[in-house]
């Protein structure tokens, strides 16, 4: 009575990352290949990011979510691709094998050639931060607030105060305020917010929202609904110091306080996971310590821009075709490891001598500094910059010329001015 | 707001007012509960350790010795019946210092006299083989295999559908204020209107003090202690696979570190006395300790998968002893349950339901409907289980909560069960939907929408527990 | 003589730039890094303009349509903006790039749907 499917190619997920991945295996000619979609429609995170500052690197024009979602939905339909929405993977084994259930379908097992985990990433909440006080009614994750008010036109509340400065919370501050809520603060543990000034400018700066930096919320109060916080400022330590705290009236308090690569689906594949991303450890081609099971997008390691989820979900698909072809690269690796001021760059473990992008996130602010990859202690690389901040990945271009040599690891790290 | 009458009325729907509706039920009598919240177990029966303590606690001879050794003897039969998730996974009491070795010694012989069965001493070398994670300054244990783990409000919401189902009426939202007897009985008012009741029972937790000084002149003084707890995300690997005391103190039974039922791992209780019984609000203070105290047992104790906090609050009876029985005529009460209240509530409800029934002259029933079937959780089933569930209701093919694998099916069948969720924590607390490491993020509207839909509200009508919790504030 | 503070958002600097205004006219702009920023802070102290997005209610459908205003408009017209499209009734089917709101509060500029409701 077991439903089994032997398919080429997996997909888990139809955001921009399962979309991208299955147009780019399709043109690298993979026929049989199927995206499982929890939600009732493709898109993603993105069909409730109706604001517009998508698409800019890809199509040099700024779309909205939907927008740009639709795009690649409209590629996927052209090229026939079979979309399986309403289906929730539950379990991926290393034989790659993913169980997966619908309504429509009931239980089916598929026997994959390949899969891809493209199953993005979820919010941080609450219970995660450890805030005390109350367990009432009004509190949201930002993303769970965006979901209400853009895809159900529901308020989850009028007087909000936001803690993280993240872009959703930033991006959330301006949807309340539009839509008739009183924002009173955002509130950012750091001495710096991890969103973008342009968000700073247009969400908060536009309609007097005050943003405290090096502040958080200590206690939570109301027993039904929310009644109020009280935020304090935290020292270098971010420990809250005492008699700086500062009490807001409110009904709401929305988080955007980190994305976290929801890789439970990963885990009980065997994936070995890398602590400073929290995605899958993958090579130059993105496939993970399971062989034939590739990650990108957001699962793999939080983006702040969809247009890079997209190109490194083409590279995915495109692994994943070579691979079914049999053409995956050989041979010794190298590690790629995380140098002073440098958190997890991916790939983690790379073939020498080709053409490769390392991307990573700096650990803090670095003005007027340099990127710098290095093998054997010998520089093999460096991009400058005004500024590299933790809020903005870098995406850093290995031409094949540049390493042909190269047999040790590589190690990148920040090297201030 | 209409007055009603009643044969029994119990107040408060804890596990002590819910196993004792169930024992009446067996019987020709009208009986109704009522409690402040909007559904059952609100109260320290939602936020405790779940623990089915085995008896080596108490002092010899008291009602909390006798009824927790009872009581964890009817557990197993009784969450079988229910189809209420219950493991007998043993604990042990942990000494980190030679000092602390007489403690054990006393427990044990205190659980002996108790009648615990198969307690024992373990000393380091086979303590740590047992739970290698354990601070291996562990000098020794107490070990009680015949302690257990429940899922504690699942308990109270199939004690509560067993005797809905067998004619007990609940009413929700409904604070008893002021208690007067008259020739009949009782006249309780209440915030929802008068109740009249022949025989009134008081088992309202945090509240039982203030309603037995209203027909009792004997002094009865209840205060609320609050604990504050920490749950992690189920680990790949369980840190320990049974429930780990520390030596306890005059506050109480101390920090312990467990598995829960659900694979979850659970650190607390701290222990604080306050002033407001229903101050749940978890501190900044009582978290810390709680950590800091769990890291005695376990070094390597982290909150980095912590998926939340709470506090529960218990009832302690000034003199440390349960009050059970008649407090003035017809007027019966189960309070101070503070733990072992959770283990003891069966047994006590049984000798106290008995010694009504008698007082009474009830009538047993000549048919006593059997507890509702149980389907098997979803996220337990394998696949062939799983299979045959879609088939015969495609809803379970429909995911709502990914972290704890809940399908809408499952979702819809709490808010359905006899006694069933009319709000997102009810939801929340009969089928896990939202219980996991994203904390309902991403099903929290969806549950939101079935509940609506169940229920027949509009969405912005979903609150999300007691009183005037609102999900939403109305439309764009 | 006024002066205006303005921080840059072409790039991660966020450079904090001053700009002198006399008479209504930028006289002089300081703290930018490079060219864009001046560019971004004559335009920004003479005429801000912002995109709106925002979603609206449809007739007969239990969930809103999303919608744009397809050029930026100016920023002092957002909330007028926002208070055209909460009078506005919208019923299926609508295509996404379809006029929705056309000239909204007299900018030139129309509303669009971002999204298709068929």
């Amino acid at each position: 009575m077991e439903n089994i499917i032997r398919k080429q190619l997996v997909i888990i997920g139809g955001g921009p990352a399962g979309l991208a991945a299955g147009i780019a295996a399709r043109e690298a000619g993979v026929e049989d290949l199927v995206i499982l979609e929890r939600e009732h429609e493709a898109g993603g995170i993105l069909r409730q990011c109706i604001h517009n500052g998508f698409g800019l690197h890809r199509y040099g024009e700024e779309l909205t979510g939907p927008e740009y979602a639709a795009r690649d939905i409209a590629r996927a339909q052209e090229l026939g691709l079979d979309i399986r929405c309403d289906t929730t993977v539950l379990s991926v084994d290393g034989d790659r094998r993913v169980t997966c259930v619908s309504r429509a379908e009931g239980l089916q097992i598929f026997e994959a050639g390949a899969v891809i985990l493209a199953m993005g990433c979820r919010e941080r909440p609450r219970g995660a931060l450890g805030t005390p006080g109350t367990r009432c009614a009004g509190i949201y994750t930002a993303g769970a607030a965006q979901k209400f008010v853009n895809l159900e036109g529901l308020m989850p509340g009028r007087r909000c105060v936001i803690l993280g400065s993240g872009d959703i919370g930033l991006i959330m501050a301006r949807r309340m305020t539009l839509q008739g809520a009183k924002v009173l603060a955002c509130v950012e543990l750091m001495p710096y917010s991890s969103g973008l000034n342009r968000n700073i400018v247009q969400c908060l700066q536009d309609y007097d929202i005050p943003l405290y930096l090096s502040h958080t919320v200590i206690d939570i109060q109301g027993r039904e609904r929310l009644e109020g916080v009280t935020v304090a400022q935290v020292d270098e330590r971010r420990r809250p110091i005492p008699g700086t705290e500062i009490e807001f009236d409110c009904d709401t308090l929305l988080l955007s306080v980190g994305l976290i690569p929801e890789n439970e689906l990963s885990l009980r594949a065997g994936v070995a996971l890398s602590p400073a991303t929290a995605g899958a450890v993958v090579d130059d081609a993105l496939q993970t310590s399971v062989p034939g099971v590739f990650a990108c997008g957001n699962v793999l390691h939080v983006h702040d821009l969809v247009d890079f989820v997209s190109d490194e979900s083409f590279r995915a698909g495109r692994a994943a075709a070579a691979f079914l072809r049999g053409e995956h690269p050989q041979g010794e690796t190298v590690a790629v490891l995380d140098g002073e001021g440098v958190r997890g760059v991916v790939p983690q473990r790379v073939h020498p001598g080709q053409d490769l992008t390392l991307m990573f996130r700096p650990a803090g602010v670095y003005k007027n500094a340099s990127v710098v990859v290095e093998a054997d202690g010998v520089e093999i690389a460096r991009k400058r910059a005004l500024v590299f901040t933790p809020g903005e990945m870098v995406a850093l271009d290995l031409p094949a010329a540049k390493w042909a040599n190269v047999h040790g690891d590589l190690t990148v790290r920040m090297e201030a001015k | 707001m209409m007055d009603r009458e009643t044969d029994i009325l119990i107040i408060g729907a804890g596990v002590v007012g819910c196993a004792l509706a169930r024992v009446l039920s067996r019987f020709e009598t009208r009986v109704l509960v009522i409690d402040r919240a909007d559904d059952v177990s609100e109260g320290a029966s939602k936020a405790n350790s779940g623990i089915v303590h085995a008896g080596f606690d108490a002092k010899p001879g008291t009602d909390k010795a006798r009824l927790n050794v009872l009581g964890a003897r009817r557990y197993p039969a009784l969450c079988k019946e229910l189809g209420v998730p219950y493991k007998q996974i043993g604990a042990l009491v942990v000494a980190f210092r030679e000092e602390d070795r007489p403690v054990l010694e006393q427990l044990k012989a205190q659980g002996e006299a108790n009648g615990v069965p198969r307690l024992r001493i373990v000393e380091h070398d086979e303590l740590m083989q047992m739970e290698p994670q354990l601070n291996p300054s562990a000098v020794a244990a107490l070990e009680a295999p015949t302690s257990g783990i429940v899922s504690p409000y699942e308990l109270v919401f199939a004690l509560a559908d067993h005797a809905a189902i067998n004619g007990v009426e609940f009413q929700f939202g409904t604070e008893a204020q002021t208690i007067v007897r008259e020739d009949t009985g009782y006249r309780v008012e209440t915030s929802r209107g008068v109740i009249r009741a022949h025989s009134v029972v008081n088992c309202a937790g945090v509240d039982s003090g203030r309603l037995h000084s209203q027909v009792s002149p004997r002094p009865c003084r209840i205060i609320p202690r609050r604990g504050e707890y920490y749950v992690l995300d189920h680990p790949a690997e369980a840190p320990f696979s049974r429930t780990i005391f520390q030596c306890p103190t005059k506050m109480g039974k101390g920090v312990l570190v467990s598995p829960t039922v659900h694979g979850n791992v659970l650190l607390g209780p701290t222990a604080m006395d306050i002033e407001d019984g229903l101050d749940t609000a978890t501190t900044a203070g009582g978290l810390a300790e709680c950590l800091q105290k769990s890291a005695l047992t376990w070094p390597k104790v982290s909150t980095r998968t912590a998926v939340t906090n709470f506090a529960g609050i218990r009832a302690h009876e000034e003199h440390g002893d349960f009050l059970v029985g008649e407090a003035a005529p017809l007027f019966y009460e189960a309070a101070g349950f503070e733990s072992p209240g959770l283990t003891s509530a069966p047994a006590l409800a049984e000798e106290l339901g008995r010694d009504m029934a008698e007082d009474l002259n009830l009538r047993q029933k000549e048919t006593w409907l059997p507890a509702p079937e149980h389907e098997k959780p979803f996220n337990e089933m394998n696949d062939a289980e799983r299979t045959e569930a879609i088939a015969g209701n495609p809803l379970h093919g429909q995911l709502i909560c990914r972290c704890e694998v809940v399908t809408e099916a499952e979702i819809r069948a709490a808010i359905r069960r006899p006694v069933g969720a009319r709000t997102v924590d009810g939801v929340k607390r009969r089928c896990r939907a939202g219980m996991g490491r994203c904390q309902g993020g991403f099903c929290a509207p969806r549950v939101v929408e079935i509940l609506a839909e169940e229920l027949g509200v509009p969405m912005t009508e979903i609150r999300k527990g007691s009183g005037a919790s609102d999900m939403l504030v109305g439309e764009i | 003589m006024k002066e205006r503070i303005i921080t840059c958002i072409n790039c991660p600097m966020g450079c904090r730039m001053t700009v002198t205004l006399e008479d209504g006219k930028v006289t002089g702009v300081t703290g930018n890094t490079c060219k864009r920023g001046e560019k971004y802070a004559m335009q920004e102290v003479t005429a801000p303009v912002r995109m709106v997005t925002a979603v609206v209610p449809v007739a007969d459908r239990r969930l809103p349509v999303s919608v744009k205003t397809r050029e930026p408009i100016p920023k002092a017209r957002i909330q007028d903006c926002m208070a055209a499209l909460r009078q506005l009734h919208l019923s299926a089917p609508i295509e996404a790039g379809q006029v929705v709101l056309a000239d909204v509060c007299g900018t030139g500029i129309d509303v669009i749907a971002t999204r298709t409701v068929s």
